[in-house]
């Protein structure tokens, strides 16, 4: 079972859509109550998504209304997989300097910054990912790859070595994928990248039930 | 690289996909857009739009029902318009399952709602579709809403930075006075909001060959070119006008064997 948390700010479903189409049973966690009730009933969570549109700063005062931040926190901790998508990605980081400066979870280490004007703002489209660092997560994607993005914001990874899989955009190499131990994440979203983004969502189905 | 994107476009009336010859006359059956969402999805498209066309006139929100299983047949970004009005508007279709939510009539009504949207959800699902038309008198290109029924007497190139600063993320570009002629898309009008704008551009209205698509990502700077008839009627195809433009040293993302 993969728990897909949401405080009540994204869109879900395409991501449960997609992790469905990968033949992953879904559970969606909105707060701290429903995570408990779901450990309590023994239902076994392989794994756990944090998926996000909207701004940082919002998500993560969602995510600490919800009582979400020492789940995530303890899930990191003991081992389980946990896979941040898109801003899910970004709250994985230290910090962000959107509409401001909002502290992240710090699971990862960097920070999110905004894209110079030297290039068109939003990120959105299809680029093509380079494989930095071969992953299980990144198992059978292969050079000319293409995944959809769409954000204003990219990290800037304090330590290269987190940095999987990664996309030129003009003069900037934006991390596509991160991950340190159990701790994941993609900038794009995977669940709307045709066959590619569900390899990637296949992948860390597979990671989860290796766990 | 971030390639140039081709986009499907489909007109949904009464549940139904429609093209029409301009705006206002015409309209043809081109099918169940659930099914062809599916098709194209799977022939390469790298996004879809879907715009119910009657919603804005009859008052309402696009069909949610069709927006929910159209989502949930397809893997790739969708974008949905018509007759959005409000944010709780815009929150019910990403609810339904759109990625990106276009607004042309309310936005020039309200421009605040631009902003509040973009606040609320994030300038990446904020679309502003602007619908453009050659005006004589002012000698410039006019902002048309309603369907392109009714001049605003606004200039293009200034609501489009406009939007910009309110936080649209993308703008969906219509020339008017070109859509439906397939002689190819308004390129003078393209490059001039392309240039003038720092969030992508969807090019609009007047594909009809595959050259046109190529001629609007190079010399339009277009973003990304929209169109709707010549794929809906099996004139070229997603395949054929990704490998025109990719032979022709244009980037697209390249899914066939």
């Amino acid at each position: 079972m993969i728990a897909i948390l949401d405080p009540g700010v994204g869109n879900l479903k395409s991501v449960t859509k997609g992790f469905q189409r990968v033949g992953a049973q879904t559970v969606v966690v909105p707060d701290a109550a429903a995570w408990k009730a779901l450990i309590a009933a023994g239902d076994e969570v392989q794994g756990v998504v944090l998926p996000g549109v909207g701004a940082f700063g919002d998500a993560m005062f969602q995510l600490r209304a919800a009582g979400l931040i020492p789940i995530l926190r303890q899930v990191a901790r003991e081992g389980r997989p946990l896979f941040g998508i898109c801003l899910g990605m970004q709250l994985l980081f230290g910090s962000s300097q959107e509409h401001g400066r909002y502290m992240g979870l710090g699971l990862l280490p960097g920070e999110v910054v905004r894209f110079r004007d030297d290039v068109k703002v939003p990120h959105m489209g299809w680029n093509d990912l380079d494989v930095v660092r071969p992953h299980p997560l990144l198992r059978d994607i292969r050079v000319g790859d293409y995944v959809y993005f769409v954000h204003s914001y990219y990290v800037e990874a304090k330590q290269r070595d987190c940095v999987l899989a990664a996309a030129t955009y003009g003069s900037i190499s934006v991390p596509g994928v991160v991950g340190q131990g159990n701790v994941l994440g993609a900038q794009f979203h995977p669940e709307k990248s045709g066959d590619v983004g569900e390899r990637i969502l296949h992948n860390f189905v597979a990671i989860c039930e290796d766990w | 690289m971030l390639i140039k994107r081709i986009i499907p476009c489909f007109d949904v009336l009464d549940g139904r996909v429609v093209k029409h010859v301009g705006f206002l006359h015409d309209r043809r059956d081109a099918g169940d857009p659930v099914e062809l969402a599916k098709i194209y999805s799977d022939a390469g498209a790298d996004e879809l739009v879907l715009l119910d066309i009657s919603a804005s006139e009859q008052g309402r929100l696009a069909t949610r029902r069709v927006v929910e299983e159209v989502a949930a047949q397809t893997n790739i970004p969708l974008t949905v318009g018509g007759g959005v009005s409000s944010v709780d508007d815009v929150r019910s279709l990403l609810l339904a399952g759109a990625d990106k939510v276009s607004m042309n009539t309310s936005a020039v009504r309200n421009p605040s709602l631009v902003k509040e949207a973009a606040h609320r959800f994030g300038e990446q699902c904020v679309v502003v579709a602007i619908d453009a038309n050659l005006n004589q008198t002012m000698g410039e290109y006019e902002v048309m809403i309603q369907g392109g029924k009714v001049g605003t007497g606004m200039d293009v190139i200034e609501w489009a930075r406009r939007v910009e600063k309110l936080g649209a993320g993308e703008i969906l570009l219509t020339s008017f006075h070109q859509d439906g002629t397939r002689d190819g898309y308004d390129i003078q009008l393209t490059r001039s909001v392309a240039t003038a704008v720092n969030v992508p551009v969807i090019a609009s209205g007047g594909a009809g060959r595959k050259e046109h698509f190529y001629t609007v990502l190079t010399e339009g700077r277009a973003d990304a070119a929209l169109a709707a008839s010549v794929f809906h009627f099996a004139e070229t195809s997603i395949r054929d006008v990704k490998a025109h433009v990719r032979q022709r040293g244009v980037p697209v993302r390249w899914i066939y064997q």
